[in-house]
């Protein structure tokens, strides 16, 4: 089980490195800067990729989660909790990359808009589901509660997307859904969206892999 | 239905409906990013030493500043109403004439706008410059002359 997954695992991440290097050649240098925003615009090819990755781990925490309910069986909340871990660094990682390209265009590192508080809301929501996985000494129990979480948290992603439409904000509202951006910027934003893909699947079979070898433990130190 | 079972109904109700009234409800009142020019014309005094948000567009041509005080005064439009904003800084890069912005400060009783923070808000558009165009094209420009240098 654990040599199969290790075979898989070398070719995902060397993909994921290959695919890396080349999103950030043909985003720094390939692609056009944007007639607007000049060169600060190359940002888009971390905030797109790595907030839409973010909202796949949570898709993930949910299918997961649910599956848990449903089942019972361990495999289920190791793929969520492992998923939820992996969607709270991309969110991090949105928020940063999302505040330096605030910076130089709207003049604001961070602003208390609707599509950042929902956006902060989500970061603490997940981080909150981590925190209660350790605060909950019974493992079973735990991981009910957790999945109720990683259930109800996802609700904030529709609300995220929504936010530019339903509230007035500083955030312009979603070029990708409104068909606002220029061809040309599709294939580096896709390469990149694909790069940040493979990160995630690499990361979250590492992920898995590590939550099942502490699924054993726990189970011989019961035994014994 | 197993009391287990009600206590969990109950408990997704309560949550669901908290979340229910904090987008449809609560939300929409308390997150009024900002408000237009039209709107602030209309709470008249009592808006005035709030703290506020406005946005709207910066009127083609009302754009004065000093780079020697750095003060910096414009007019904020929606179209209907205007308003007049100063502020002392240096605004954000796409700050200009005709485009967006969000302005943070209060209203004083000559009925200006002091800002405190200017941000500018920008279009969800993005395409590469045009031919001759900007900045950008510049800097294209520049190293298109690079590549033609003997040698190099």
């Amino acid at each position: 089980m654990a040599s199969r997954s290790s075979r898989l695992m070398l070719p995902l991440g060397l993909a994921a490195g290959a695919a890396l290097l080349a999103g950030l050649y043909v985003g720094l240098v390939r692609a056009p800067a944007d007639a607007m925003q000049g060169e600060v615009q190359r940002i888009m090819y971390l905030h797109v990729p790595t907030v839409l990755v973010a909202y796949l781990a949570f898709f993930v925490v949910l299918v997961g989660s649910v599956a848990y309910l449903l089942t019972r069986r361990e495999r289920w909340d190791i793929l969520a909790h492992a998923s939820a871990e992996i969607g709270v660094l991309f969110t991090v990682l949105t928020i940063a990359a999302g505040a330096i390209w605030g910076k130089p265009t709207w003049g604001a590192w961070w602003t208390w808009d609707a599509r950042l508080t929902t956006t902060a809301i989500l970061l603490l929501i997940y981080i909150g589901y981590l925190m209660l996985r350790a605060a909950v000494e019974d493992q079973a129990r735990g991981a009910r509660y957790a999945a109720v979480v990683g259930i109800l948290g996802f609700l904030d992603i529709p609300i995220i997307h929504k936010s530019v439409e339903w509230w007035r904000t500083l955030h312009q509202p979603s070029s990708l859904a409104r068909g606002a951006l220029d061809p040309v910027f599709y294939p580096p934003l896709a390469l990149n969206l694909m790069a940040f893909a493979l990160l995630y699947a690499f990361l979250l079979a590492q992920r898995v892999e590590l939550g099942n070898l502490e699924a054993e433990v726990l189970r011989r130190r019961l035994e014994e | 239905m197993k009391p287990r079972h009600l206590k969990f109904l109950a408990g997704g109700l309560v949550v669901a409906g908290a979340l229910g009234y904090l987008i449809f409800g609560g939300l929409q009142e308390t997150l009024v990013y900002f408000v237009t020019p039209t709107e602030l014309r209309e709470q008249g005094d009592s808006a005035v030493g709030r703290a506020l948000r406005v946005g709207g567009m910066v009127e083609p041509g009302s754009i004065q500043w000093d780079p020697r005080t750095l003060q910096l005064n414009f007019r904020l439009s929606d179209g209907v109403a205007a308003v007049a904003v100063q502020h002392r800084g240096v605004p954000p890069d796409l700050f200009a004439e005709g485009r967006g912005a969000v302005v943070e400060g209060t209203v004083t009783a000559k009925g200006v706008f002091q800002a405190s923070q200017i941000l500018a808000k920008h279009s969800e558009e993005y395409r590469p410059p045009r031919e001759g165009e900007g900045k950008a094209a510049l800097r294209e420009r520049f190293k298109s002359l690079l590549k033609e240098q003997p040698g190099s």
